[in-house]
């Protein structure tokens, strides 16, 4: 299967994300990240996923702690998030998920949440709780930069990376700004619009992931409608990690974790 | 941008990376139309022209007698075309969307006031307009819904979340996050991401400005104190904004109690002590929260009051003990309003009534020298169904259900 998985016996805790990923890259044509909000549709779905993402390689999870008021998700991830809350899922039981995989799992593990899941426990405790339990880096997608400064001071002390996004309409100046703030890799956001419809890759998105690559210090992962080998086999080469979300949850819902593994399988077979 | 946007702890910009480019324009736009005294002009001639601005200081003088004790005055921005204040925020920000080459327009509405309000404002500007409304407000405010839709406006029902004022409003921003090349997001508010607090805020001064001149005009003299209701909390800067330097004049917002501060059914984030520093939809404020930070259910009688955030300028002027924070409940807003009605025959809106039900609750306490104006933030016959069902008029359900039978029978 994957060259990653040799890399994965090696114990990731004590290495930092860009390296992982640079490391990665004389092996890899492209690293994948996967996602998973957590208690939906239950915990143990969301341990039968990870365990699927292990066995093909995946090699980063985002795990997304659902929020009331996910402004920046579309209509699967805003009903996953709010069906999750319906069910009780608390932040306490995301945190005891999150620590009991990063244990178990020899895969980087990122939290992906909105401003005020941290700001209700203090941005620095959450921050701190996160370096803890061996999360390697927190993606908050209304953590504006010019807002945030507590959040971003409070990752670079504890060692965690704060994963800054960038869009096809980043102009050069705030490219240098993101920049500056950039730490693990950046999150490129494929296209305008929220989670879930399928993007169309054209030259337009050729050149805004060569800006990104050109501009930014760090590695970068795309994501935002990534759906299919297809879209994989393009980002190759011209991305580090290609991010895929949505499509895994609508594919659960659809044809369960047998139609889980069957996408996997394909987005991850070496060709 | 550093501390601009911020109103004491408050306010500032929590938006996805993505409208950036929006924010940035938007700001921009709005420094210069404040520099530019034409662009007041022309905001002033259409309100005058389209809105019937002014809008009269209506000396209540048999709700007056009623109490025997302060002078009351009534500012009338029910009597606004569209029939509440919201079409001030909106002929603001249709000018500001015609400067920015924009084309389209989106709205989040509660109530449907400001949902109407941009609806009647895109058809005269011609704009495209589309408007996002919970499921729950659409069922509580049909008629409005009705009007948005023959004012040629696209209405969206909101059936995520609690299916209110919140939801329409994250609807929107998701919309705007794939249309915003095109479209301005005319949030109805003083609430969500810098700049909204301040330019809805700026939009709705003339309500105070106004006032003023009309209260030294009457009495020669400034109000004791001057009440509003407080949904996001336009209204309330609108009519507060022009007096915050005059601290002789006390001003006092009256949230949404709902059903009382111990049942969990109320949208008293600041008067019922229960809401947290918190970031959402934007913004940094008070929200009524979880100790996680997920955000509560609300309740109001008033749809357009039945949120969880509040303005950030309103949490900063209550800190800083500027603006005095009440609740009405539901059953006050009621007595208020049948009060209002036979009076002095005027016809107010549930969301406006918060603001006399307090009023009425204090005026006791005041003597003959004091002044008290009301802001009517906008009239009743949107509630014609609520109002009737509060008050359980029966000759109205006969009348609903012989209209039912008709339409069956066709
Ligand atoms: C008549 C009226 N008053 C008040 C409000 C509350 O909004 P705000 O607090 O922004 O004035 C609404 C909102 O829909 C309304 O329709």
């Amino acid at each position: 299967m994957t060259n990653g998985r040799l890399l994965s016996q090696e114990d990731i805790s004590n290495i930092k994300l860009a390296d992982l990923i640079e490391s990665k890259k004389s092996t890899k044509r492209i690293q994948i990240m996967t996602h998973q909000i957590l208690g939906y549709p239950d915990f143990e779905t969301n341990y039968e996923m990870i365990k699927l993402f292990a066995k093909y390689g995946v090699d980063y999870v985002e795990l997304q702690i659902p929020f009331s008021e996910p402004i920046a998700d579309g209509p699967v991830f805003l009903k996953a998030n709010q069906d999750a809350l319906k069910n009780g899922v608390t932040v306490e039981q995301c945190f005891a998920f999150a620590e009991k995989v990063a244990a178990e799992f020899n895969i980087p593990f990122l939290f992906m949440t909105y401003y005020n899941i941290l700001y209700a426990q203090g941005v620095e405790a959450f921050v701190k709780r996160s370096k803890e339990i061996g999360i390697k880096g927190l993606i908050v997608p209304d953590a504006y930069p010019e807002g945030s400064a507590e959040y971003f001071e409070a990752c670079q002390k504890h060692g965690v990376d704060a994963i800054v996004l960038t869009t096809p309409y980043t102009t050069p100046e705030r490219m240098e700004y993101l920049n500056s703030l950039a730490s693990g890799f950046v999150y490129c956001v494929a296209r305008k619009g929220v989670t879930g419809s399928k993007t169309k890759f054209d030259d337009a998105t050729t050149e805004y992931i060569a800006n990104c690559r050109a501009s930014l210090d760090v590695p970068i992962g795309v994501g935002f409608g990534i759906q299919e080998r297809e879209d994989i086999d393009y980002l190759a080469g011209k991305s580090d990690i290609a991010i895929v979300g949505s499509e895994l949850l609508k594919v659960l819902e659809r044809d369960g974790l047998a139609g889980v593994e069957r996408l996997l399988a394909e987005l991850t077979e070496e060709k | 941008m550093h501390k601009e946007g911020y109103f004491g702890q408050y306010g500032g910009i929590f938006i996805p990376e993505i409208l950036y480019p929006a924010f940035q324009n938007l700001i921009e736009e709005y420094h210069k139309i404040k520099e530019d005294e034409s662009f007041w002009n022309e905001f002033l001639h259409i309100l005058q022209n389209f809105s019937g601005r002014p809008t009269p200081l209506t000396y209540a003088s048999k709700l007056t007698e009623h109490f025997g004790k302060a002078k009351i005055y009534i500012k009338r921005e029910d009597l606004n075309h569209s029939g509440a204040h919201k079409i001030n925020n909106v002929i603001g920000q249709g000018l500001l969307t015609k400067r920015m080459g924009k084309t389209r327009v989106i709205a989040e509405t509660g109530a449907g006031q400001h949902g109407v309000a941009t609806a009647i404002m895109a058809a005269k500007m011609g704009l495209k307009a589309t408007i996002y409304m919970g499921a729950v407000d659409v069922e509580r405010q049909y008629p409005n819904v009705f009007w948005m839709k023959q004012l040629g406006a696209e209405v969206v029902a909101v059936e995520s979340g609690q299916a209110t004022l919140k939801d329409a409003i994250n609807e929107a921003m998701r919309d705007w996050v794939s249309s915003f090349e095109d479209t301005h997001y005319a949030l109805g508010t003083a609430c969500g991401a810098y700049p909204f607090p301040e330019m809805v805020t700026y939009f709705q001064s003339v309500i105070g400005k106004e006032v003023k001149q009309q209260i030294l005009t009457a009495e020669g003299r400034l109000p004791s104190r001057i009440y509003a209701c407080v949904g996001g909390g336009s209204n309330a800067m609108g009519v507060f904004h022009e007096f915050l330097p005059s601290t002789e004049v006390e001003l006092v917002g009256v949230e949404a109690g709902g059903k009382g501060e111990e049942s969990g059914q109320h949208a008293a984030r600041i008067a019922f002590k229960q809401a947290k520093v918190g970031v959402a939809q934007g913004y940094k404020t008070l929200f009524l929260q979880d100790h996680e930070g997920q955000m509560q259910e609300t309740h109001s009688i008033a749809a357009g009051l039945d949120y969880v955030g509040v303005s950030p300028i309103l949490a900063d002027l209550h800190e800083q003990n500027r603006v005095r924070f009440e609740a009405a409940l539901d059953h006050e807003v009621i007595e208020a309003v049948k009060l209002i009605i036979k009076q002095e025959g005027i016809i107010p809106a549930f969301e406006s009534s918060h603001a006399f039900a307090r009023a009425f609750a204090e005026i006791p306490n005041t003597s003959k020298d004091d002044i008290v104006v009301i802001n009517l933030s906008g009239r009743g016959d949107k509630d014609i169904f609520n109002i009737a069902e509060g008050l359980q008029d029966d000759e109205w359900k006969t009348f609903i259900a012989r209209r039912h039978q008709q339409y069956q029978a066709r």
